[in-house]
């Protein structure tokens, strides 16, 4: 059970008026060669090419890209660096021009996913563009592939969606649940695990009755449905597992070791959606909230929909926008303008006008009051972290569990003195990091080192001995001298 | 359009130093209630004087250090040192040892260390324990309280007389008979802890402070009590005395959950306060002082690191320590 974590205000009402909309495709497309996956694949397209809905734009890279598919019809403009909403904040983009055709690379079909085999399937599923929809944009094909070679047990379908503003997911299960337990059947049969349970916050009833009904109808007895105390961060894979399951992933470990795989159920739906149609993942639902946009709703959208596109198709901005935000209030990335397009890990874009965010007001120190450790999800003691952060103390890091801060945020929400914690921390992990590749490349350094003197010296042994060996030849060969060596 | 960046989370609850303070500040008006019936208006020239010292000295000591006092001054926190000083000392206690209290409390207890947050010791109780070493006799002198009809106009505590009255080998009885004794534990000392409770409970309500370090302190402080007075009844007091005689409540709830000082996991919380109520029994037992509060208090200060040290808790998913 979940026994640390935060009530919030879940202001997911605010999207939820409105029924899930189908964007307007954009005039042009940009499609970014890192999802927010945190890989970049490689174009497989030049400017000029003419694309339609669905073409492959990526090179079928290694294991840990998904593929990207074309939005929409049209001509490839341009592929360079644009601003895209990422950590590092620039990246290649693909710009597709849209001709408004609204033509198809080739004509789809269901995929007969029950005869397939697994590895055909997880195949299947990385060239269709399937990755993590909740968040992460982590391939879906890997995380099935370790599933499968630790053979798990459990698929776990992430619905909890514990963060607040955002209410895509809802949206998705209450319309779409059929597609929810479809994805649930076809990824239980591609990772092997024998049962499954779909995991949803107890403040969405009427998705927890929409799932409750798509079961009834498939009646599929290994599908299970639970609902969870609304309680951030719910939906972290780690505390959503164990509250599952009642079992720990080790700190150390990827869930499938210890039997489990998790995916979110929008995922699941983007499984579903391409069997059922043969359409690979080139569009998700986001939510488009806040008080700075006029008609708050759930919207299909393609993926690289400028942002600007998203809210004009909301109505635009009212009042006086203040923060962008790519994600949640909670997690979610501030970005600085709304050209950027719409990524697979885009779940939600919150145009936070008024009382939205509290800021932070001026820091204090820290008084130890140990709210923060009472509502961190991790168990950690953020009150000594923050200690280990001023003085910058690696021992003391690693003895308070740095690596284990899952950076949801509550230390701060809790924080009377207001300090900001969690980047803190996140810079802290930064410097670590850091200092380890400096570590490796300075062992490394040694190591070319030591061998080049080993190297050397070997030569100049070979060169000794072949010297004296000529020498001694060259003696032997030579007159015969008095029998008797000088020295 | 452009927009603002900042970092995430985009919002906090916004539940500041400030209002943690004035929410501790409200919670111990019952106790001050209690005091001035008690023990007559004296507690109200303490606070004044303890207050203004303590602003003073705050404003001074950050001038020094190079920091705006404005925002420090705020936060309300060297209030709650100087309001609980003025709570511990006697209401009769001359004026200028009550600045020399503060002061020390301010700047020895908090300052040379660096100011809020890096405070080693409770400053309340350095301030108090300057006080009662140095002046023991102006420490000790306790009106006596307005309901105990008495025609002293001070006289030693309960505690004090419990000390007294077994050295000199009167029995349980006899000593309780005296008027400094009450229903339960102290004739006045007793109401104040009552209104300390009271207060004390509004803070565990409004989880300003959290159970782990009060119940450690009075469990800390009943737990021997009890098996000693039922060992020997006739040496020693019961829990309930104890437990309602002295700086018992006000300390579990108000000054050993001073956070800075105190020690940080729920696990070294709970070892914290019950050392700090184990230890101001002992010295009530056995020590040179009649009442072991602010001396307890003091020794777990000093031992917090240690038990931080020793007691973190399991992280998720790694394995028992």
């Amino acid at each position: 059970m979940i026994t640390a974590g935060l009530r919030l205000d879940s202001h997911k009402a605010l999207a939820m008026q409105r029924p899930l909309q189908l964007a307007a495709a954009p005039a042009a497309a940009v499609v970014s060669l890192d999802q927010g996956g945190g890989t970049t694949a490689s174009p497989a397209v030049h400017p000029g090419m003419r694309v339609r809905i669905g073409t492959a734009i990526s090179r079928r890279g290694d294991a840990t890209t998904a593929t990207l598919h074309s939005p929409v019809a049209g001509i490839v403009r341009d592929i360079g660096l644009r601003d895209i909403p990422t950590p590092s904040g620039r990246g290649l983009c693909i710009v597709i021009e849209n001709d408004g055709s609204d033509a198809r690379d080739v004509p789809l079909a269901p995929v007969s996913w029950e005869s397939l085999s697994a590895a055909d399937l997880i195949d299947g599923i990385r060239e269709a563009g399937i990755v993590g929809l909740g968040g992460a944009a982590f391939p879906t094909s890997l995380k099935l592939l370790a599933a499968r070679e630790h053979s798990v047990e459990h698929l776990v379908l992430n619905g909890a969606e514990c963060e607040p503003w955002i209410s895509c997911d809802d949206a998705l299960m209450r319309e779409r649940a059929g597609d929810v337990v479809l994805g649930a059947q076809v990824m239980m049969h591609a990772s092997g695990a024998r049962r499954a349970t779909i995991a949803v916050e107890d403040d969405k009833p009427e998705a927890i009755a929409a799932l409750q009904t798509a079961l009834t109808a498939v009646s599929d007895d290994r599908i299970a449905l639970l609902a969870l105390p609304a309680l951030y961060p719910a939906g972290a894979e780690r505390q959503l597992l164990a509250a599952v399951t009642g079992r720990e992933v080790p700190y150390d470990k990827l869930p499938p070791a210890i039997g489990l795989v998790c995916q979110n159920v929008g995922t699941a739906a983007a499984v579903a959606s391409w069997v059922r149609t043969g359409q690979p993942c080139m569009s998700r639902i986001v939510t488009v909230t806040g008080s700075g946009v006029n008609r708050p709703a759930n919207l299909e959208a393609r993926i690289g929909t400028p942002l600007s596109v998203l809210v004009a198709e909301c109505g635009g901005y009212c009042g006086q926008p203040r923060r962008l935000i790519a994600g949640g209030s909670m997690t979610g990335r501030a970005l600085t303008s709304d050209a950027m397009p719409l990524s697979k890990a885009m779940n939600c874009v919150l145009v936070a006008a008024g009382t939205d965010l509290v800021p932070r007001g001026r820091e204090m120190p820290c008084i130890r009051c140990g709210d923060c450790a009472t509502a961190c999800p991790a168990g950690l003691l953020p009150q000594q972290l923050h200690r280990a952060a001023l003085s910058d103390d690696a021992e003391l890091f690693e003895r308070h569990g740095l690596a284990d801060c899952i950076e949801c945020g509550c230390c701060d929400y809790v924080c009377p003195s207001q300090i900001p914690l969690t980047s803190r921390f996140r810079a802290a992990r930064g410097r670590a990091k850091a200092r380890r590749e400096e570590m490796q490349r300075a062992a490394d350094a040694r190591q070319r080192f030591e061998q080049r003197e080993r190297r050397l010296a070997a030569q100049a042994e070979a060169e000794r001995r072949a010297f004296d060996e000529a020498r001694r030849r060259a003696r032997g060969a030579g007159a015969p001298s008095d029998g008797t060596d000088a020295i | 359009m452009q927009f603002d960046v900042s970092t995430a989370p985009h919002v906090i609850a916004g539940f500041t130093v400030p209002r943690v303070m004035t929410q501790v500040l409200l919670a111990l008006a019952p106790v001050g209630v209690a005091h001035v019936v008690l023990y007559g208006p004296g507690l109200l020239r303490q606070l004044a004087v303890c207050t203004i010292t303590a602003l003073i000295c705050e404003a001074l000591a950050l001038r020094m250090r190079g920091h705006d006092p404005k925002p420090f001054l705020r936060d309300g926190s060297v209030l709650v040192t100087a309001v609980l000083l003025a709570l511990s000392v006697p209401p009769l206690l001359p004026w200028w040892l009550a600045v020399l209290g503060t002061a020390a409390a301010v700047l020895l207890g908090k300052h040379v260390y660096g100011g809020l947050g890096y405070n080693p010791f409770n400053p309340a109780m350095v301030g108090y324990a300057v006080l009662l070493v140095s002046f023991p006799l102006e420490m000790s002198r306790w009106p006596v309280p307005t309901i105990a009809e008495w025609d002293a106009i001070t006289g030693a505590t309960a505690l004090d007389q419990l000390r007294t009255g077994l050295g000199q080998r009167l029995t349980m009885q006899e000593i309780f008979a005296q008027p400094a004794f009450g229903a339960v534990g102290d004739a006045g000392a007793q109401w104040v802890n009552a209104a300390a409770l009271i207060g004390g409970l509004y803070l565990l309500g409004r989880k300003i402070v959290r159970w782990h370090i009060p119940a450690a302190v009075l469990a800390g402080m009943a737990v021997p009590a009890m098996f000693m007075h039922t060992l020997d009844p006739g040496a020693h007091a019961g829990a309930a005395f104890h437990l309602f005689s002295g700086a018992t409540m006000l300390g579990a709830f108000f000054i050993a959950t001073d956070p800075v000082s105190a020690a940080t996991s729920d696990r070294g919380r709970l070892l914290y306060g019950t050392g700090i109520g184990a230890v101001a029994w002992i010295i009530r037992t056995w020590g040179g002082y009649p009442d072991g509060i602010a001396f307890a208090v003091l020794l777990m200060n000093l031992a917090a690191p240690l038990l931080d040290r020793y007691t973190v808790p399991r992280i998720h998913g790694h394995p028992k320590r």
